[in-house]
């Protein structure tokens, strides 16, 4: 901290200003008074509800009494919520990856058309992720409806018989990862067109003289190029992902037999439906530990390429 | 593409490869425009079939008969059912109260931090910064419970007055994230000459920062605008009487009710509800875009 906090705050204007005067002035204080709202927000509702939870899930179910571990050593215990941590990672998993490969897949083909016709695509594709996913979710709610599905009726013109979209625990999952999947990709495409965009043409030249063929261009080229975005934008799908809540809850709502339920949804279910809010906050908790790690490396990640941007 | 001029030459054998790239060309573009096209069938194919089923009488509807994708008889019946429901039009009103405190509340924040934090160099505020970054990792999935107890400790359930005080977790974080990289790329030079010429800090804030790095405002001020939109998990936790209720947990709830869907009022619902994002985006989508790009995103 130098000790002209003042820099070149006009000193000779007021030579015989109060100490307090003095103290408002510095540019310490100035930036401590407009960091104060964000600390205000981070702390008081981030930090302080994080803390909070940790010491909910360690009350007893009236709230009243102080059970220790008791409520995380119940759900360790109980076959749904293991059910819900296998549907979580399950859900997580697949959805992320094939995200992650159907953005790139479309990402890579946007980079490949003429430039000008690359705006109107995008536009189009980006299109799931504008719309309010718990709206979106109704729509697809509709589509999967056992008498009405219209793909089903899709279905049913190439004779493939009816899928019972929402009734069987297979087909739920998988329809909880198709809209998740259908959501989250123009996402990814658009960070992997952003990431290609930067990577310089003389690269591709340079393998292109070398005589590189297309997937030597990929391999050796393009993927060490974007290794960095594309591991952060993984891991922060993998999050929120992991934390979603909308999807299943307009669409299965847990459903069939608690078989669709992520942390967030049986949280709710556990902490606000049933009202035992020690217990859903356990469950929520649960998170973290996983998340934690997602975080570290993200972070990670993102210095590192502020250094290489540097 | 230029690639049909010098197609009829006649060319040596040594060079025939280069009649096979061009080939090579011609098929990775019809291949992109192949996988475009599919992907933006399949992306597009819900909010069509929403704005289909919207359109469509009820007793086409039911009718199991014919081609669930095409409409034989147009009516804009559920749409004007929507707009005369009375509940309806309280969830809209809900919802352009909170997004526009929570957008102008997320703004005045994230501005004056990351003013701060860009510029001032101050103690710890590398710490904050990296703070920052972190509570915007932090899901609101994990915080709703005990916020819950908070809001309810506070008299706030079943209020919008707190989806406007719980809302900033979603929305700070990320526009101060996004702002500090925006001032950061404003050169020094700048604030040299305003601090030379007499410039407050204030003034150097509001006349040279603000008005240079307007296009990460309007993109902050976007994605404020489409998280609080589109918030769903706070609103579901604290609001269960119907009258203050925003959009997307009202349309969820509240039209979904019983055994006999009224699916064209549903899907007219949530196509209105799902409207402002939309405009917003049609109309800005390089600033939405560069907002996203900026910071990585929630996806």
């Amino acid at each position: 901290m130098p000790a002209d906090g003042t820099l070149a705050a006009p000193v000779s204007a007021a030579p015989r200003a109060s100490s307090l005067q003095r103290l408002a002035r510095r540019r310490t204080t100035i930036a401590f008074v407009m960091t104060l709202p964000l600390i205000a927000v981070i702390a008081g509702l981030v930090a302080y509800p994080a803390g909070y939870a940790v010491y909910l899930s360690m009350l007893n179910r009236r709230m009243d009494a102080f059970a220790g571990f008791l409520n995380y050593e119940i759900l360790v215990e109980s076959e749904t919520f293991w059910l819900v941590v296998w549907q979580s990672c399950l859900f997580a998993v697949t959805a992320v990856v094939l995200k992650a490969l159907i953005g790139f897949w479309l990402a890579h083909m946007l980079h490949h058309i003429p430039a000008k016709g690359q705006r109107k695509w995008r536009g189009m594709l980006l299109v799931p992720w504008v719309i309010p996913p718990a709206l979106s979710t109704l729509g697809w709610w509709w589509m999967f409806d056992p008498t009405y599905s219209s793909i089903n009726w899709l279905l049913a013109v190439v004779a493939v018989p009816p899928v019972p979209w929402l009734g069987e625990p297979w087909w739920a999952r998988a329809s909880v990862i198709i809209v998740n999947v259908w959501y989250g990709a123009p996402f990814f495409m658009i960070m992997y067109l952003a990431a290609l965009k930067s990577v310089p043409e003389q690269l591709y030249e340079a393998a292109a003289i070398d005589g590189a063929t297309a997937w030597q261009r990929l391999r050796y080229v393009t993927l060490p190029m974007m290794r960095n975005i594309i591991s952060i934008t993984v891991l922060f799908s993998l999050i929120v992902t992991f934390a979603n809540y909308d999807i299943v809850r307009v669409l299965t709502n847990g459903g069939p037999r608690d078989l669709t339920h992520l942390f967030a949804t049986y949280a709710f279910q556990v902490g606000i439906l049933s009202g035992n809010i020690p217990r859903g906050a356990a469950v929520s908790l649960f998170m973290l530990p996983l998340l934690a790690v997602f975080a570290f490396f993200i972070l990670r990640g993102v210095t590192r390429r502020n250094r290489e941007m540097a | 593409m230029s690639a049909s001029t010098a197609a009829q030459r006649e060319i040596p054998a040594i060079y025939r490869k280069v009649g096979s790239l061009r080939a090579e060309r011609r098929w990775a573009l019809w291949t992109s425009y192949a996988s475009l096209l599919v992907a933006a069938v399949i992306f597009l194919a819900p909010p069509v079939y929403m704005l289909i089923t919207s359109l469509k009488t009820n007793a086409e509807m039911a009718d199991l008969s014919g081609n669930p994708w095409l409409i034989r008889e147009v009516t804009l019946e559920h749409y004007a059912a929507i707009l005369g429901n009375e509940l309806f039009l309280g969830f809209f009103w809900n919802s352009i109260k909170v997004t526009v405190l929570v957008v102008a509340i997320t703004m005045v924040v994230s501005v004056l931090a990351a003013f701060a934090l860009s510029r001032m160099r101050f103690w710890g505020s590398q710490t904050l910064a990296t703070g920052v970054f972190l509570t915007y990792l932090v899901p609101d999935t994990l915080l709703f419970i005990p916020l819950y107890q908070i809001v309810g400790g506070l008299g706030l359930l079943n209020s919008t007055w707190g989806l406007v005080l719980v809302y900033p977790t979603l929305t700070v974080p990320f526009c101060t994230w996004i702002m500090i990289g925006y001032f950061a790329s404003i050169p020094k030079e700048l604030d040299e000459a305003a601090l030379i010429d007499g410039a407050s800090w204030m003034q150097m804030l509001l006349k040279i920062f603000v008005p240079v790095a307007l296009p990460g405002i309007i993109a902050a001020t976007i994605f404020a605008f489409t998280v609080s939109w589109a918030a769903f998990v706070y609103p579901t936790a604290f609001i269960t009487t119907p009258d203050e209720m925003p959009l997307t947990i009202g349309v969820v709830s509240q039209l979904v009710r019983g055994d006999t869907f009224a699916w064209g009022q549903i899907m007219a619902g949530a196509l209105l509800a799902a409207l402002p994002p939309v405009v917003v985006y049609a109309f800005l989508m390089d600033y939405y875009i560069a907002g996203l790009t900026a910071g990585a995103t929630k996806g």
